[in-house]
């Protein structure tokens, strides 16, 4: 059982190098919203499946797999803007980034005092691995929607870390988390459109400048 | 003399079916295309042409210019030799076999730049500074692919190495060493084979200056070295040691036939990169490999 979810976890952290390392927006919201169905089945591995694991599995699947990659996919056409990701941090400085943050979830990981039935998984490292993903993509990107990605690879991380209290709560946290997400997203959209039709661009540098 | 017999018997095998490979990606890429393409063993009709044309040596050249594919194929035929054949295990098989296969691709890789560079072709030195710059990556990731196989199964022989699955990190590990593959081999996102633009070749503008048999004994390396990552690609990722003998025979050839038909297709449909994102790709397959190295130390014991 934690064989298998090894294998998806291992999986995620790869579609985290993925993100990192690419540079068009179609491929990078792909790559996030496979990462998000990758920590939708999850749970069905971890569980005795009962409908309840299940429904939760099939939200998680449809928001993270489906709905928000959609609204992003929208979001981009309606502000029709360039696919290029013009980065702050270039792509190979922040594959790098990213990997030395994975080296170290790793090692940080095996320091926690974790419990013994947690010991062998990779949640732990995976979840930190995807947090601090999200964090380079948030910092070293300049495009809205690129960030937006971020902010999402970000939360995937912290659902990794609520994967580990699945016994205890139901997923109820996650559920919350993931409607609040939505909203953002839905902020976001709205956002970027009005950004795009103040200032032509997506381009948050030029939001750093007043202009009358 | 049975193990003698075996070797000889195990290197016909190679050598016979290697340029079988380049055949069916390009009976692939012309079954995408729509086109009919031509037949599947056109690299042995090319080898046995080239073998009878003369060779044409520049004045400038050493023995080197022909030395450098002969020592480069037979490099790379000692490599094959040490690749275990699921349960038939391999032909020579030793404690740290896996360090003398990586250091004979490496000396196959320096032959064919040396032989590149003897003639002074402008051409054909920016094809092995090329070649050699992919292969600083490149080399790295195959070593951090070894180093993972040999964290998991903890052994430093290959048919121990190659006998179970590479675990959880097997996806990373499959990824990035397909990657490998296609830049060892001079494939598409890196380098097109059909491409005849100085500017833009790698492989081929080494090999401009040969003719005849060298050239022949260059292609069917280099067929020899696709073959060898398919197999490798598909023994890391596939139980060898848990199926039976014919299971495993089938599951080799099918893997193999898969790689290859993967081949054809990222050739079909990516187009190559531009140089400056080459070691974009790279470094990633590098991570890859690494990430799989992490996984195999960290969540493989479990």
């Amino acid at each position: 059982m934690t064989a298998n979810l090894n294998v998806l976890i291992g999986l995620a952290m790869g579609l985290n190098l993925l993100a990192l390392g690419s540079s068009r927006l179609p491929s990078l919201i792909r790559t996030m919203s496979l990462q998000g169905v990758l920590l939708g089945v999850m749970p069905l591995l971890m569980e005795k499946i009962d409908w309840q694991i299940a429904l939760i599995a099939l939200a998680t699947v449809a928001g993270k797999g489906l709905i928000i990659p959609g609204l992003l996919r929208r979001a981009m056409r309606a502000a029709n803007i360039e696919r290029e990701i013009d980065p702050f941090i270039g792509y190979v400085p922040s594959l790098l980034l990213g990997a030395t943050a994975t080296i170290g979830a790793v090692a940080l990981a095996q320091a926690l005092p974790l419990l013994p039935e947690h010991a062998g998984s990779l949640l732990v490292p995976g979840a930190m691995a995807s947090v601090l993903t999200g964090f380079i993509l948030l910092i070293g990107r300049a495009k809205a929607i690129a960030q937006v990605c971020g902010y999402l690879i970000l939360e995937n991380g912290i659902y990794l870390f609520g994967l580990l209290l699945i016994h205890s709560t139901p997923l109820l946290v996650e559920a919350g988390v993931l409607l609040d997400l939505t909203v953002g997203v839905f902020v976001i959209g709205i956002i970027v459109d009005r950004i795009q039709r103040a200032f032509d661009s997506l381009d948050t540098r030029k939001l750093t400048a007043l202009r009358e | 003399m049975s193990t003698v017999i075996d070797i000889v018997f195990r290197l016909a095998w190679w050598l016979l079916l290697a340029p079988l490979l380049p055949g069916i990606i390009n009976r692939i890429k012309a079954w995408v295309a729509g086109r009919r393409g031509p037949p599947v063993l056109q690299l042995y009709y090319d080898l046995a042409r080239l073998w009878q044309k003369e060779v044409v040596l520049s004045t400038l050249a050493s023995p080197g210019f022909v030395a450098g594919p002969a020592v480069g194929w037979i490099s790379l035929t000692a490599a094959v030799l040490l690749i275990p054949l699921g349960p038939l295990g391999a032909g020579l098989s030793f404690r740290g076999d896996v360090v003398l296969m990586l250091y004979l691709l490496a000396l196959a890789r320096f032959c064919t730049t040396w032989a590149a560079m003897e003639t002074g072709s402008a051409f054909e030195g920016m094809g092995s500074a090329r070649e050699v710059s992919y292969a600083v990556l490149a080399e790295a990731a195959m070593i951090a692919a070894m180093l993972s196989l040999s964290v998991h199964t903890g052994s430093v022989s290959l048919t121990k190495m190659l006998e179970p699955t590479a675990g959880p990190g097997a996806v990373l590990l499959a990824a990035g060493l397909f990657t490998v593959l296609l830049a060892e081999n001079c494939r598409v996102p890196f380098d097109d084979p059909n491409t005849h633009l100085e500017l833009t070749m790698i492989h081929e503008a080494m090999v401009l200056d040969h003719s005849g048999p060298p050239l022949a004994v260059i292609l069917h390396g280099a067929s020899l070295k696709l073959l060898l990552f398919s197999v490798l690609l598909t023994e890391a990722v596939l139980p060898m040691g848990q199926l039976s003998p014919f299971a495993a025979t089938g599951a080799l050839l099918a893997g193999v036939l898969t790689v290859t038909i993967g081949v054809g297709l990222v050739e079909s449909f990516l187009a190559r990169f531009a140089f400056r994102r080459v070691p974009l790709l790279l470094t990633m397959a590098v991570l890859l490999c690494v990430f799989a190295l992490l996984i195999a130390w960290k969540g493989g014991a479990a």
